[in-house]
């Protein structure tokens, strides 16, 4: 009997650990590889198969497990048994009214809340579902755009020159955001076409950002009618695309143009207006390539790992510093390549020792190896400190890192014992000592 | 309890005993008298410590109330860690993330108590548990102060008054508050310390010795680890020597009793971190350090006296020298003052000598119940008939003047007026209020016990001798003496022994009904007349134990910080040391604010979960919402932006429809109501009836956006909700 226990005891530690360790080979998007797998891609007419193919065989060729589906499938879910079955959804289908199966909006954001990535592009014909999804992410489409289906983004400066369409909702954009991490090391060089409605940004959104504006000139309203009041979106108001990086690092992208992603756009060439060069090619393949490995993690994430600080000349963190402690901190920050953990450098990653106000406020110096580290005097306060790292830059995951530590004052043996300024005080007290006993002396034995 | 009754005539043993053997007789009397003395204290020691044992029996062995939770906790670590350890010891559990030096900012004398007899129980080999020692320690120290009673009785009045003052004490409620079974708190060693100081004092006065001044220059360092109420000591006892130096009962005995306590007292003082070298520089310890030096100068212009012999010399001599001396005196307390080198008096000091001062000055002083100026009822619920004996134990003090009457005069005199500006020093006045009753009772009965007596006596030796002439003679002189002098002494005694039941009746009574509730569990009566118990709090905090992360912050209004703390073993943001009145105003300010106001607050703070109180359901009215307008107060008091008429309607508070809209919609309303609204609490009344204040709730419809509930316990009087984590996509 004592032999089973003792075997149980045993088996039990060893089951737990396999247990938690079994569901992470199955689960693709993990804190390891933080690219995604299996993308979720729906579209409202299974033409889009064939008229977007450049766009998904570049993701199936990047090694994504596209599972394209018909918005209204009676089968549609995102999660099974509480697991999610994808990695990623597209939303290539923006007349959708209604998702089939257990899709809804609250399942797409639970989805995005869960840490999943979302592509989600629209047109002229967007449904009130997909408007709802981007509103809850901080983009409003165009408003007048609801009431007059056809309200598309017009610019009459930088449209892309073409012989057919005179309208000038073909727009010929190049004013990309500028990071390297978004957008990729090369410099898209010829301009991206757009044709779609335009979104503002809520400004109460802080997460936000336009990758694509609209130029100053722009303005969202029907082509076919005759302008009669002000159009309510102008200018560079306007988004064509934009990103969203939510708080748990999960990434959007929205746009009003689902042509952008179209083999007819990624092929034709493009001549913005005003300008003399020709373009063989446009921008739309490189952007949409570029864009999409951002979007599904294949760049611009982070990772902290080995958080460590200790005094200077030991090795053991302690559980406490006290006051006027010299310490170390360092931690590790590496870069996922897309295959691989690359060493992050930057000159920016700074630590904060922090109780309400950070005390102190320092650079991490890097060994180039994915090492950053810094060491300082813990201040001349006590109180329970934290260990903050708060880094984040464009387009980069935020790395959020806090760690508590209290600091406490000296203790009673740690002050100096005998301190100069206070030998007059200890001359003081045993000369009257000295004093009190010889006077005692005399005066009882000498009368 | 009618055995304390019995205790307190204390008859002398009959002398009514056969003349012959006389010498055997008067030995054997004064035996019995002292056996009968001996046996009386330890049933009033047993007694004194049975009665403080209710809270027990209705309840079980726990630690009560707020503070003690703190005690307790530090005397667990004391005892786990050591007492270098205890010294040592930075909290970062309480008033995070500010953290709190506990061995430099509490009394540590009730814990170090605790631990010792821990350690003694330990050492004889009892397994005990701290908390049970924890639990007993006031009872214990209570029969040692029954104890202390009877000899100060002794020293300044006679043995009888130290008995029946050692009964009186063992019962009165106003001291019995204070220390029943499981209120471990400071005060209930310290007014044992208090006692015995002042005793040792006493006697040091009364024989002028050196050893006794010693030993209550001992007194004091104990009573000064103990509790911050030392300041009253240190004031009185210069008060006192000034005023037998003002009526001329200045004496060799007085000086060496003072300087020595004085300066002894001082230096030890002084080791408790605490205190530090408040005990030379704060304004509150100055009176002391004056009448020192007064008393050089008394005994300078003494010996100066003895040597000139001349008066009018002298009398020139004695103006120059107390000119100067008053001068320099004045020049000095100017001075540091001035530079700030004498720190000027406390707040809590302030209202004692003007009661007014804390509630338009400071908010959080005013705000405790405890600190409130007593109202009558109070006084004769804690002191019953010996608020009427006290004035007349002060004439018989006055009558027989002495050192020590004078000193328990002013004791007695300056406890009241102290325990009616604020409710708890009750407690200090109750030792002083059984010491000058006691006087009175013995005095009374004596003297009438002695008519009866003489009366007896008188027919005893008329008897004896056998003449009828004489005993009708003596008769005749007794009865023109005074009339029906003997049946009223008899109806008197009668009157004094109901009196005395009473009493004995009505301490029982309060100490089982009143004084005995824990606090932190509620009792209350059924529909059926049964006991219903509420135990609330002790569900939320083991829910907080055993749900939420180890280094959770829980926000919430300072009162439960400390039972948080050691029951929860979770990290507050504030919490009974009321240490830093702007980190108590800006939980305040969160608790006051609008949901999304709030949320900013406690984002900066960290919290992670909210509690807050509810009475509403129960009918528990010391609740939150009660409470709140203090909140406000605290607030406001340091941030202008919460004003305390926004939440008043004409200057009426209130919760229903009528409540101001901001009173309706602020964290604390929201917190505390939320989902009331679709309970119904009493039959007949509509939904969301709030009991505790008797009303319809006016926001029936909460709804929550930065906080979750996370918990709420069966009673509902305690509610804990999370904080949610900022939006994800926003």
């Amino acid at each position: 009997m004592a032999k089973l226990a003792l075997l149980l005891l045993f088996a039990l530690p060893l089951l737990l650990s396999l247990t938690s360790l079994l569901p992470l080979p199955c689960n693709a998007f993990s804190v390891d590889r933080p690219t995604d797998r299996r993308l979720l891609v729906l579209v409202d007419d299974l033409a889009i198969r064939s008229s977007h193919s450049r766009f998904f065989s570049s993701l199936q060729a990047r090694g994504y497990d596209l599972d394209l589906r018909h918005a209204d499938d009676p089968g549609l879910a995102l999660r099974r048994y509480g697991q999610y079955l994808y990695d990623g959804l597209i939303l290539f289908s923006p007349s959708v009214q209604r998702f089939g199966g257990s899709l809804d909006l609250a399942a797409v954001l639970d989805f995005v809340d869960a840490g999943h990535d979302l592509i989600l592009a629209a047109d002229s014909s967007t449904s009130d579902l997909i408007r709802e999804i981007a509103t809850e992410c901080g983009v409003d489409f165009d408003e007048a755009s609801g009431l007059d289906p056809a309200a598309m983004v017009i610019d009459h400066t930088s449209y892309a020159v073409s012989e057919t369409e005179g309208d000038h909702t073909l727009i010929a954009s190049d004013d990309f955001i500028k990071s390297d991490v978004i957008l990729g090391d090369k410099k898209i060089e010829a301009p991206v076409l757009f044709r779609g409605i335009g979104h503002s940004l809520n400004t109460a959104n802080s997460l936000v950002l336009k990758v694509l504006p609209a130029s100053p000139a722009a303005y969202s309203a029907n082509p076919l009618m005759k302008l009669s009041s002000p159009p309510s979106l102008t200018g560079s108001a306007i988004s064509l695309v934009s990103i969203v990086q939510a708080r748990n690092n999960a990434r959007i992208l929205i746009t009003g143009s689902l042509d952008m992603f179209s083999n007819r756009f990624l092929k034709s060439g493009v001549q913005k207006a005003g300008r003399s060069i020709k373009h063989k090619k446009s921008g739309n393949e490189q952007f949409v390539t570029e864009i999409s490995k951002w979007v599904f993690h294949e760049r611009g994430h982070l990772k902290a790992v080995n958080v460590r600080h200790h005094k200077v000349g030991e090795t053991n963190e302690p559980s406490m510093y006290r006051i006027n402690d010299d310490l170390e901190y360092s931690v590790e920050i590496y870069e996922w390549s897309g295959s691989s953990w690359e060493p992050y450098v930057a000159d920016d990653v700074q630590v904060q020792f922090y109780m309400m106000s950070p005390y102190v406020l320092k650079t991490l110096a890097t060994d180039h190896k994915g090492l950053y580290s810094t060491s300082f005097k813990v201040p001349d306060v006590y109180g329970v400190f934290q260990f903050k790292v708060e880094h984040q830059k464009l387009g980069y995951t935020s790395l959020s890192l806090s760690k508590q530590i209290p600091v406490r004052p000296f203790r009673h043996n740690e002050y100096e014992r005998f301190i100069t300024t206070a030998f007059p005080y200890y001359g003081a007290s045993f000369s009257t000592m000295v004093a009190f006993f010889i006077f005692s002396i005399v005066y009882l034995y000498n009368k | 309890m009618g055995a304390k009754a019995e205790n307190g005539p204390k008859p002398p043993p009959p002398l009514s005993s056969p003349p012959p053997f006389k010498a055997l007789v008067k030995l054997k009397t004064k035996q019995q008298e002292l056996l009968i003395r001996a046996a009386a204290l330890a049933l009033i020691y047993v007694l004194a410590f049975a009665i403080r044992l209710f809270s027990v029996l209705r309840y079980e062995s726990m630690i009560h109330e707020f503070d003690p939770y703190f005690n307790y906790r530090t005397t667990l670590f004391l005892t786990r860690n050591g007492f270098y350890e205890f010294w040592n010891w930075f909290d970062s559990e309480s008033w995070y993330p500010l953290g709190r030096i506990i061995g430099g900012t509490l009394y540590p004398g009730l814990m170090v108590t605790a631990a010792l007899i821990y350690r003694a129980l330990r050492f004889l080999t009892f397994a005990i548990h701290i908390r049970e020692v924890c639990v007993l320690t006031a009872p214990f120290f209570a029969s040692n102060t029954t104890l202390v009673a009877y000899f100060f009785g002794k020293e300044i009045w006679d043995a009888g008054a130290g008995l029946v003052a050692a009964a009186l004490i063992a019962i009165c409620p106003g001291y019995i508050s204070r220390s029943v079974a499981g209120s471990y708190d400071n005060e209930g060693v310290a007014i044992f310390a208090l006692l015995f100081t002042f005793y040792l004092f006493v006697k040091a006065v009364n024989t002028g010795s050196l050893a006794w001044s010693l030993a209550s220059a001992f007194g004091y360092f104990y009573m000064v680890s103990a509790w911050g109420g030392y300041v009253f000591i240190i004031n009185l006892i210069p008060l006192y020597v000034l005023v037998l130096l003002v009526t001329g009962r200045y004496s060799m005995r007085l000086y060496v009793a003072y300087n020595c306590m004085y300066v002894l007292g001082m230096l030890l003082a002084m080791q408790i971190r605490f205190v530090g070298f408040q005990h030379v520089q704060s304004g509150e310890h100055m009176a002391a350090m004056g009448v020192f030096f007064l008393m050089q100068v008394f005994y300078f212009l003494y010996w100066v006296k003895d040597m000139l012999n001349d008066t009018k010399l002298f009398q020139s001599f004695l103006q120059i020298t107390l000119t100067c001396a008053i001068g320099v005196g004045t020049l000095a307390l100017g001075i540091g003052m001035a530079s700030g080198y004498i720190s000027p008096w406390t707040g809590r000091f302030y209202s004692l000598l003007d009661p007014t001062y804390a509630k338009d000055h400071i908010p959080i002083i005013a705000s405790v119940s405890e600190h409130q100026p007593t109202a009558w009822s109070s006084f004769m619920f804690d002191f019953h008939i010996l608020l009427i004996l006290f004035p007349a134990g002060l004439y018989f003090c006055f009558k027989r003047l002495s050192d020590a009457t004078i000193f328990i005069v002013m004791y007695g005199l300056t406890s009241m007026y102290f325990a009616s500006v604020m409710v708890r020093l009750i407690l200090v006045a109750a030792p002083a209020v059984c010491l000058i009753s006691a006087i009175a009772i013995s005095a009374t009965i004596k003297n009438l016990t002695t008519l009866i007596r003489k009366k007896s006596k008188a027919a005893l030796t008329v008897s004896s001798k056998a003449t009828s002439n004489l005993k009708a003679s003596a008769k005749a002189l007794l009865d023109q003496s005074l009339p029906f002098q003997e049946n009223g002494a008899i109806a008197l005694l009668v009157g004094a022994f109901y009196l005395l039941s009473r009493y004995a009746i009505h301490c029982t009574w309060v100490t089982s009904e009143a004084y005995s509730s824990p606090s932190i569990v509620l009792a209350a009566r059924g529909a059926h007349g049964g006991r219903v118990i509420f135990d609330d709090y002790r569900e939320a905090y083991y829910w907080l134990r055993q749900n939420t992360p180890p280094d959770a912050k829980v926000m919430s209004w300072w009162d439960y910080g400390y039972q948080i703390t050691a029951m929860g073993n979770r990290t507050v943001i504030v919490d009974n040391n009321t240490w830093n009145n702007t980190h108590i105003a800006t939980v305040g300010r969160a608790m006051s604010s609008y949901e999304h106001e709030a949320y900013e607050i406690m984002q900066s703070l960290d919290v992670d979960y909210v509690l807050v109180v509810f009475g509403g359901l129960t009918g528990y009215s010391s609740d939150d919402i009660n409470k709140f307008l203090w909140m406000v107060r605290i607030g406001g008091g340091v941030f202008p932006v919460i004003k305390e008429p926004d939440y008043l309607v004409n200057g009426e508070y209130r919760v229903d429809k009528g409540a101001a809209p901001k009173m309706l919609n602020c964290l604390m309303y929201k917190l505390s109501y939320y989902r009331f609204g679709e309970v119904t609490t009493e039959y007949g009344k509509p939904a969301g009836y709030d009991r505790a204040r008797g009303v319809e709730i006016g926001n029936k419809d909460i709804k929550l956006e930065y906080l979750e509930e996370a918990f709420t316990t069966s009673n509902w009087i305690i509610r804990i909700y999370k904080v949610k984590p900022p939006k994800n996509r926003w």
